[in-house]
């Protein structure tokens, strides 16, 4: 199944799940011992020589390699059965070159001396092809080599580690409780990834990194037979750069929702079987919630959907690729533009403050250094309301006239080349003390809503519509009753200029896009967002409701 | 080693199932070698080659199985791989869907799948290609960016109970967006196709270069109901969701059985057989159609056959899995890969001509489900948007969201064009009345 179709379906509640083409779902499946063993950097360092030095002497003026081991465990179940345990592993190495001012690139799965020296070769070879035609010659930001260096994830516990039956055991006990609360069908999934990614350049770095990321995930239905509907309720993890421990619910890291929700929002552990409960009971109640009229409301958006907004109308938005027109054939360019930039015209309110991190713990995109070998760390994207900054990678900072990447170059497996991927990128939470029921007290016509829905958003992130999984009414300061067919439709920067209010530190969270996609061929990545729940004023919402016949 | 030979690849396999002591075991042989470029701002900006092969084995133990894999051939290491599938099979659970494996299968031939000039595509081949369309883009001093995608590849299946089965498949897809300087027009072309010697990036580069320079300086017309004649690249996407793909996704009979599809009904069972659509409308799948040839075997074994899915309205077939055709007694059919909607004669031309308002649409982009229970998508038109007015293309306008349904669009039919193939599927051009746009974009 390909990625378009698997982003396609409407989510997990919508029927059987099929593994998508994308690097941890399809690469080749393996017992899970296999997942334990670690090639020795020794060796990894002898055959990315091979590689560095065939590409040399074939006339590249620059290199780099990565070996890579990509082990993926997703795990998949329904109701009271196991759908599908696939443990996969996926192992080669990708040689990037730049030769005659051009880039080159070519993967193998021959992880040897030879095997490397002969793609090195091929990498050139296709760089020097495409030099006959190529304009501008590529300019790198200058990179120290780091010598020999390692980074992990610090996780608690290695989810690869955990014997499946256990987390089967928890997976299928979270359908039990769905179920006894009046479930019509229930699924939950656990994917676990672990990337085992070696880096060298020409540049004298050697890199050995371990990164840990998983998301456990679940989708309840809940149907009316007689009159025929169904309607889902999404469970409100987030998927997260940890490891087995967010899997062990911790009193410190359950937030609760606005008063009248019985809501429950998650920091960094998650509590599945709690979640399943009132995803039952939400979906049930969902089926009688009453539909939306549309107009004008003032939003409060939990953490767990304001997320995915941010994701869509602020990371992308900002990444300098998409700025400059190399993304315009896929996923489109940017409305910030370097010369809008140059306006200084508001992105947003003076509120609105965001920061691009790679090195936030517990995030998706953390990580020591990047797929380019530049160390990581945070810079401010949107400061007060005005853009100051964009994402960038090491052929991109001289654009900005930066000397220096930001360390935002990423490949989904060994065989696909690095990109520049979107860094963390966050709002951060308001500096005076704000909890949610006090927001909510001071809106006189909203909706809160909660989780993740629907999304869209058009090719240069001016338009874009989002739904949600359950939606509330507020009327007068409080909680009204749950709501139905809801999507609000905006422009970005009228959108963030509404921002009118933003909870306080003890209410932030991240929320994770574990398979964003980009690129031609398109590759996946994963990144978070962080958020505490955010008032909008004034934002058009519509009613979703259609009838077939 | 990338494109193994039938007798090569079988050969492997029988080595693999001579190594095998389950109940059961199936073993399976994915290639793949190809190569891409990618430009912008009419300049290359990535490329690569890949080249890959692995053997996955499955191996099963009464209702028990384990899976494991490989990418290197030695005894050693083969042997190692189906001891592993057996463990795991000894630790799974049972599956309460077991059902046994496939014996031998008869499959059709699709010679089609597979071509000789697309395999034997090298890097100045690409360079040469992307290189003609940059300079097409150079000349008109427009900004293109392109994609060039190509790859050929075999699979190869066999199993403890006989079943056997190989083919070879190509593939090249490229696709071009080409914006105008100022930034205020913007058009595509996309093609694919299994035999790269129909490839031509001139052709296609100059259709989006005209649709560019076409679209300069859009004007806004009000959202609402408009009469669209939607290009085929609008109805099915190489890079994304689509609306046609949608409703295709959506022919599940366990999903219709379940009560959680638009082919449920109410109170119990499903739609099939009911007429939910205007009767010009007919889609089928057929793998060995030489312009759309693709595998004629599904995953688990089953041969893809000719199949009708809509018939003249009518849903005519369910894909399911084996275990809930068994359940369900009903027929087992896999879902297929690729597919045909059944068109007229008449050119995109013909239907504008034939039009006296409306809104030519390109290409939609970012469509994203809604709500299932009626199918409804959102998404917005892009890089090539128009009015029509008395048969002519008036002027550009400025792109819309659309939040609407393939079942409603389907039923508000006003005429079909002659099919053309989009990403492995034949999609006739569609005019259809009462198109829903929600907001409008700014986006060019």
């Amino acid at each position: 199944m390909k990625r378009r179709e698997f982003v396609g379906l409407t989510g997990l509640a919508t029927g059987a799940l099929f593994l998508p083409s994308i690097p941890g779902l399809a690469s080749s499946p393996v017992d899970p011992a296999r997942l334990l063993e670690a090639v020795d950097p020794a060796i990894k360092k002898r055959l990315a020589d091979a590689a560095l030095n065939a590409a040399k002497s074939a006339g590249a003026s620059y290199a780099d390699v990565r070996i890579g081991r990509y082990l993926n465990q997703s795990i998949f179940t329904r109701e009271k059965q196991v759908q599908n345990i696939a443990s996969g592993e996926s192992y080669g190495a990708g040689i990037r070159v730049i030769a005659n001012g051009t880039w080159g690139f070519a993967a193998t799965n021959t992880v040897t001396e030879a095997g490397m020296a002969k793609a090195a070769q091929l990498a050139v070879q296709i760089a020097k092809a495409n030099a006959k035609v190529q304009k501008d010659q590529v300019k790198l930001a200058p990179q120290k080599g780091y010598g020999e260096v390692s980074w992990k994830t610090p996780i608690e516990k290695n989810s690869f580690e955990v014997p499946v039956k256990e987390k089967v055991d928890l997976l299928l006990a979270a359908n039990a409780k769905a179920l006894d609360n009046g479930a019509s069908f229930v699924n939950s999934a656990l994917f676990q990834i672990n990337e085992q990614k070696y880096f060298a350049s020409t540049d004298g770095s050697y890199i050995d990194q371990d990164i840990h990321r998983i998301w456990p995930t679940l989708g309840v239905t809940a149907i009316d037979r007689t009159t025929g509907k169904f309607r889902t309720r999404e469970g409100l993890s987030a998927p997260m750069g940890l490891g087995y421990e967010y899997l062990t619910p911790k009193a410190a890291d359950r937030i609760n929702g606005p008063a009248g929700t019985g809501l429950v929002g998650y920091r960094n552990s998650y509590d599945m079987l709690e979640d399943a409960a009132l995803a039952a009971k939400q979906a049930k109640e969902k089926l009688t919630a009453k539909s939306v009229v549309p107009g004008k409301y003032d939003l409060v958006l939990d953490p767990n959907h304001l997320g995915l907004t941010i994701h869509e109308s602020i990371g992308h938005a900002t990444e300098l690729d998409r700025v400059l027109g190399y993304e315009a054939n896929y996923a489109g360019t940017s409305f910030a533009t370097l010369e809008w930039k140059a306006k200084n015209a508001p992105y947003g309110s003076k509120l609105v403050n965001i920061v691009a991190d790679k090195t936030q713990p517990g995030s998706l995109g953390a990580v020591g250094y990047d797929d380019e070998g530049v160390k990581t760390g945070q810079w401010d994207i949107i400061k007060e309301g005005k853009l100051v900054d964009y994402q960038k990678t090491r052929d991109q900072a001289h654009i900005v006239n930066q000397d220096h990447s930001d360390g935002c170059s990423y490949s989904q497996s060994w065989q696909d080349v690095q990109f520049q991927r979107m860094a963390n990128i966050s709002l951060q939470p308001g500096k005076e003390k704000l909890s949610v029921d006090e927001m909510i007290s001071k809106v006189d016509k909203g909706i809160y809503i909660a989780g993740r829905g629907s999304f869209s958003i058009d090719q240069q992130r001016y338009n874009s519509q989002f739904g949600g999984t359950v939606f509330y009414a507020i009327e007068k300061g409080k909680i009204a009753g749950m709501l139905e067919d809801v999507a609000y439709q905006t422009n970005t920067v009228e959108f963030w200029n509404s921002c009118a209010a933003i909870c306080d530190q003890s209410d932030y969270r991240l929320f994770g896009s574990f398979f964003d996609g980009k690129g031609q061929p398109s590759q996946v990545s994963a990144v978070s967002h962080g958020s505490s729940t955010t008032r909008f004023n004034g934002v058009n919402v519509i009613n979703t409701a259609r009838k077939i016949g | 080693m990338a494109i193994l030979s039938q007798d090569e690849a079988q050969a492997i396999l029988k080595k693999v199932l001579s190594f095998s002591t389950a109940d059961e075991c199936e073993v399976t042989l994915n290639g793949e070698t190809g190569g891409n470029v990618r430009s912008a701002r009419n300049s290359i900006s990535t490329s690569g080659a890949v080249d890959n092969v692995s053997l996955v084995v499955e191996s099963r133990f009464g209702k028990r199985s384990g899976v494991a894999t490989c990418n290197e051939f030695d005894d050693a290491t083969l042997r190692r791989c189906v001891q592993r599938a057996e463990e795991i099979a000894r630790l799974a659970p049972e599956s309460p869907e077991y059902m046994p494996l496939l014996g031998p299968q008869q499959y059709s031939a699709a010679p089609q799948a597979f071509a000789k000039s697309t395999a034997g595509i090298t890097p100045d081949y690409r360079a040469q290609q992307v290189g003609a369309s940059m300079k097409i883009c150079d000349e008109k001093k427009l900004s293109s960016a392109a994609f060039l995608n190509d790859e050929a590849g075999f699979v190869a299946k066999r199993n403890s109970k006989g079943l056997e089965a190989y083919q070879q498949l190509t593939n090249l897809e490229f696709s071009i967006t080409v914006r105008t300087p100022d930034g205020t027009g913007s058009g595509y072309a996309t093609a694919d196709y299994n035999d790269s010697s129909k490839f031509d990036a001139a052709a296609l580069t100059r259709t989006a270069a005209d649709k560019a320079a076409m679209s300069r300086n859009a004007k806004a017309l009000e959202p609402g109901k408009y009469t669209v004649i939607l290009e085929p690249a609008a109805l099915v996407a190489n890079s994304d969701a689509s609306l046609l793909q949608a409703l295709m996704g959506a022919l599940d009979a366990r999903n219709a059985d379940e009560g959680r599809s638009f082919l449920s009904k109410k109170g119990g069972g499903n739609k099939k057989g009911e007429k939910l659509f205007d009767e010009r409308v007919t889609i089928y799948s057929d793998p060995t159609m030489p312009e759309v040839a693709t595998l004629t075997f599904s995953g688990d074994g089953r041969p893809q056959k000719k199949t009708t899915w809509i018939e003249k309205g009518v849903v005519k077939n369910l894909y399911t899995s084996r275990f809930w055709a068994q359940k369900a007694g009903i027929p087992d059919l896999p879902r297929p890969s690729g597919w045909v909607m059944e068109g007229g004669t008449q050119s995109l031309q013909d239907m504008i001509k034939g039009t006296a308002k409306g809104i030519l649409v390109t290409r939609l982009w970012y469509i994203r489900p809604v709500d299932p229970q009626t199918l409804l998508y959102t998404g917005l038109t892009r890089d090539g948007t128009f009015y029509i007015e008395n048969g002519k293309i008036k002027h550009p306008v400025k792109n819309f969201r659309f939040n609407e349904s393939p079942i409603i669009m389907l039923n508000n039919l006003e005429a079909i064009g002659k099919p053309v193939r989009v990403g492995g599927n034949l999609v006739p051009p569609l005019k259809i009345r009462d198109f829903t746009f929600t907001s409008l974009s700014d986006a060019v």
